[in-house]
């Protein structure tokens, strides 16, 4: 393993920041575990994909601005998502192209050459896949749209679940089928979105799983709202959680793996 | 009329400013070589013919040329068919070998009129090219294969191909078509009898087409 | 043949003017057709109609996995049949011009239609001509486009559906749903239910004994059409492709419907969406393996026609070709969107669609429904109304159509790029607008996110419990929390934390500049 030699800016992501904090903890712990020196940027904000997605271009140009300026010193960033760094890698290049404006435009590709997802950086930069986690658990994983077709994260997820010690891996029926959350699609389409939701929700069931993981804190919270609503007990949980989360853990925590969100 | 097509060219000029007027439509690269066998074609051409063909619920017949007007007949007659017609352009031997078993041979010569092709039993006729890859035949309507109505109204349509008319795959059969285009030859290619799937996506073979085809694969050497 | 009575027409909701020749669609007026999300909660209601579309959507796009398999160069047909529609579609005046001229010299005679009115009327004036007041159809979606059936009705003159799925519309008094299988709404049960009904009402009745068995009824619609093919005088049709070089129209087909119509009738009227030009005959030979696999998912379809103008003795002997644009120029004028003009027609996208397979067709408002319909509809039509309005917001961006389309249209980048311009068209003070203003606004500095998250944290900590059940407030909060808990604020936001433990660590708070 070669742990790069500059600094890794945690790109937390805004949802991430404000509803799923225990998620950026886990990367910071699990990328330190792994040798590298983290940062996070308090500058940072949002990839401006709600804006963009709904069709407010203008309206994403603070963020796409705002991603550049906080993160081109750094050497790589780094996000737990694949929908959000899809956006950056998909959406600044012709946010910026739009605006006719190539200064933006050269600084805008030279970020999106150094941004990587979570699974991306482990397996491809770190060259890691066995990340040293244990996660005594039944779990199956949702591949989300965005990080299977838009980030393009390939296997690297199943590869370094598959690595973790414990771990009991059940495949989910049709995972590469869209969950129905689809940003403001899900309170624009509520229905649509609930139908598709509620077949993805069966399937995970169907499973027997005990956690439903995935790469997108935001699917999971659509997918993790179903499930609550039906007190089914599956537990959604972002792969960052189980990959930070090691032996040592549990002897600390007692039995608090079991409790929601994983790593506090 | 033509105002019409005045203005709806003048929009898609307009509509197309981006486009630099020195740009050539060959400009656009096109990365592909045409009429090419493709990489890993079978080897066993003919076999995948004949697998392909079968695929699609039709029937094909491996058999030398001295075998081929007597096989016709056969077949006809299996089929109980009381009259077909054979295209003036046909081998003479064929409609021989078919009048002989006390079947009513047809030439369209003259021109059958819609309903009497509906009341003839089956058809059989010669065609340009086939396609290992997707069992397809593709007819150019020469002499030997007649009007596209023919094989196309009666029922049973017997459809006589060469081993040498077998190509690998679309690319090739398209290049070997291109003189029959060139002499504005319509064409019809067929894939194993009519079928439809509109229902529940449930495939079922037989609605307007010829509802029984059999190919007769002759071997050219 | 027997007419269907006035006061049945009535009941279609059509004004009776006269009597009619073929069955009545349900009304459609595009004016005051709701938007997508109420059409779709009103398909989601339908049971019967999920359980069609689920077990028939996933037969295909199975089916069509194995076969594209099956071709190891699929990757780079899909890139050349791109690049041909490209080269096509930016020298689209040269083709064109091309096209007409090969027709011409072929013995066709060739027609320009601004709109639907124009092509109507030209099958209408055609059709007279020849004295007789009905025509056989091909499928087409051009012609559905246009909606020839109905203009050609007000003319007096039946226009009859010859591919099985159009007439289980035609005769059940309804509207495709899907661009390939424009009955894949319907089952087998719901079938039989409409040739016993109405088969024997416009023509040879179904047999004694019709059962739900799609091979008898295939055989029924067998029966019922041959006469109409007998006797049919005029055909229309649409084209897959149009072959500038040498003038030669190709129309791909299962069921042999087509071979009929464009076969043995005299007169043959073809109408062709002018995006339909292909350079070369030898194009053919990418569109012939990228069209089947993607559509009817087989190696190839049964029957494919291909014909250069009038050929002595074999087929229509008078050949009419109707070019139309109706609103495909302006598709063409938008850089990004002019990608929609590629489109085959496969309806891959349609199969792969998790919205499609849930909705069905009929929620688009369109006769494009699917992924496509939701980039081509508001480009053909534009975007005033409601529906069309809303069509763009009709996916969750999953990115699964642009994976199969054969001919590589970026839809989600379509889809994104109408959004924005829906916006643009409505920048009144809507509640979304101030929101997305004000969004767009905080984003823009990590010190006002950050006092967002205060707010967010102190609504986390007041907030009892762990989630947010059903709230009664209209909008996207109902819209949420109508089926989902949503899930509370954190009491401690990650840049808190951080920020924490940063200080602990003896680091400095670098958010001055921020």
């Amino acid at each position: 393993m070669s742990a790069p030699t500059g600094t890794v800016a945690l790109f937390a992501t805004c949802i991430n920041d404000l509803m799923f904090p225990d998620t950026p903890k886990a990367v910071v712990r699990l990328l330190e575990r792994l040798g590298c020196t983290v940062d996070f940027p308090l500058s940072q904000t949002c990839c401006g994909q709600p804006f963009t997605n709904t069709g407010y271009f203008k309206e994403a140009m603070p963020s796409v601005r705002n991603y550049v300026e906080t993160f081109e010193s750094y050497e790589y960033v780094v996000g737990p998502s694949g929908s959000c760094i899809g956006s950056v890698r998909d959406q600044h290049p012709m946010l910026a192209g739009r605006l006719g404006d190539p200064g933006l435009q050269r600084r805008v590709e030279a970020i999106v050459a150094k941004t990587y997802d979570l699974s991306e950086f482990i397996v491809d930069v770190l060259g890691v896949t066995d990340v040293g986690a244990y996660f005594p658990h039944t779990v199956t994983y949702h591949s989300t749209c965005h990080s299977l077709r838009v980030t393009k994260v390939g296997d690297r997820p199943y590869r370094l679940l598959k690595a973790v010690r414990g771990l009991t891996f059940v495949e989910l029926p049709d995972s590469d089928q869209c969950c129905g959350f689809g940003g403001t699609f899900s309170v624009k389409n509520p229905d649509t979105s609930v139908a598709m939701g509620t077949d993805k929700v069966r399937h995970v069931l169907d499973t027997g799983a005990e956690y439903l993981v995935a790469g997108d804190n935001s699917c999971l919270l659509h997918l993790g709202g179903l499930l609550s609503r039906m007190e089914a007990g599956v537990r959604p949980i972002h792969l960052a959680e189980i990959l930070a989360r090691t032996e040592e853990d549990l002897v600390e925590a007692g039995t608090s793996a079991n409790s929601e969100g994983g790593v506090r | 009329m033509s105002s019409s097509r005045e203005a709806i060219l003048g929009r898609i000029r307009s509509a197309l400013a981006d486009v630099p007027g020195t740009e050539d439509s060959t400009d656009i690269a096109v990365d592909w070589v045409y009429g090419q066998r493709p990489e890993g074609a079978a080897d066993d051409m003919l076999g995948l013919f004949v697998e392909r063909v079968e695929d699609y619920r039709a029937v094909v017949d491996r058999i030398t040329s001295d075998e081929l007007a007597g096989r016709i007949a056969d077949v006809l007659a299996e089929h109980e068919v009381n009259s077909v017609v054979i295209p003036a352009g046909a081998p003479e031997q064929w409609r021989e070998a078919v009048a002989g078993r006390g079947i009513t041979v047809l030439s369209d010569d003259p021109v059958l009129s819609h309903r009497e092709l509906d009341a003839t039993g089956g058809v059989v006729t010669a065609s340009r090219v086939g396609i290992a890859e997707t069992g397809t035949i593709v007819l150019d309507h020469d002499a030997d294969q007649g009007r596209r109505a023919l094989s196309l109204v009666p029922d049973l349509h017997v459809c006589v191909i060469g081993s040498d008319q077998v190509v690998s795959d679309v690319p090739e059969a398209v290049a070997r078509l291109q003189a029959s285009i060139d002499s504005r030859q319509p064409l019809t290619w067929i894939s194993g009898p009519s079928a439809t799937s509109d229902i529940e996506l449930n495939r079922v073979e037989g609605v307007h087409g010829p509802r029984t085809l059999h190919v007769l694969l002759v071997d050219a050497g | 043949m027997t007419a269907e009575p006035t006061e049945t027409v009535a009941d279609h909701g059509v004004p009776a003017v006269h009597e009619r020749r073929t069955p009545a669609p349900p009304p459609v007026t595009l004016i005051g057709m709701p938007k997508f999300p109420k059409n779709a909660k009103k398909e989601l209601g339908n049971a019967q109609l999920r359980s069609n579309l689920r077990h028939a959507t996933t037969t295909i796009r199975n089916k069509r996995a194995r076969v594209v398999q099956e071709l190891p160069h699929w990757e780079q047909l899909r890139l050349a049949g791109e690049a041909i529609k490209n080269r096509t579609l930016r020298h689209l005046d040269d083709y064109l011009i091309q096209l007409e001229e090969s027709l011409t010299a072929n013995g066709a005679i060739v027609h320009w239609a601004n709109d639907a009115d124009e092509a109507n009327q030209i099958v209408i004036d055609i059709t007279r001509s020849k004295g007789v007041d009905e025509v056989v159809k091909v499928k087409s979606m051009a012609t559905q486009e246009i909606d020839l059936n109905e203009a050609l009705e007000e003319a007096g003159i039946a226009a009859w559906e010859t591919d099985l799925a159009e007439l289980i519309v035609q005769l059940g008094h309804d509207r495709p749903s899907h661009i390939l299988v424009p009955a894949i709404h319907r089952n087998r049960s719901e079938v039989r239910e409409i040739f016993l009904e109405e088969m024997g009402r416009y023509g040879t009745p179904p047999p004694e004994g019709l059962t739900d068995d799609p091979a008898m009824l295939a055989g029924a619609a067998r029966v019922h059409l041959r006469d109409k093919f007998m006797r049919a005088k005029v055909a229309v049709s649409g084209a897959n492709f149009a072959i500038a070089e040498t003038g030669t129209l190709v129309v791909v087909e299962s069921e042999g419907n087509g071979r009929m119509c464009l076969t043995l009738p005299e007169t043959l009227i073809s109408i062709v969406g002018i995006e339909k030009t292909l350079p070369t005959f030898a194009d053919l030979e990418v569109f012939m393996q990228l069209l089947p696999r993607s559509s009817t998912a087989e190696r190839m379809n049964p029957y494919t026609s291909m014909w250069s103008g009038v050929r002595e003795g074999d087929g229509p002997q008078e050949v009419h070709v109707v070019l139309v644009d109706n609103g495909r120029t302006k598709v063409l004028a938008d850089e990004v969107g002019r990608q929609a003009l590629r489109c085959i027609r496969c309806s891959a996208c349609l199969n792969i669609c998790p919205v499609y397979e849930r909705v069905g067709g009929h929620a688009y408002g369109s006769v494009y429904p699917g992924p496509i319909g939701a980039i081509l509809t508001p480009q053909l039509r534009g975007t005033a109304s409601e529906v069309d309005k809303s069509l763009p917001y009709a996916s969750s961006l999953c990115g699964a159509c642009f994976e199969v389309c054969p001919v590589r249209i970026n839809i989600p980048e379509v889809l994104v790029h109408l959004r924005n311009k829906v916006v643009e068209e409505n920048p009144g003070p809507s509640l979304q607008n101030i929101g997305m203003k004000a969004g767009g606004w905080l984003m823009g500095k990590g010190s006002r996110f950050g006092m967002a998250g205060k707010g967010a944290e102190a609504f986390g900590t007041v907030w009892p419990g762990s989630k947010i059940g059903p709230l009664p407030i209209p909008g996207w909060a109902a819209g949420w929390t109508g089926a989902r808990d949503m899930k509370k604020p954190a009491t401690e936001t990650f840049r808190d934390w951080w920020k924490k433990r940063e200080k602990t660590a003896g680091r400095g708070d670098q958010e001055g500049q921020a």
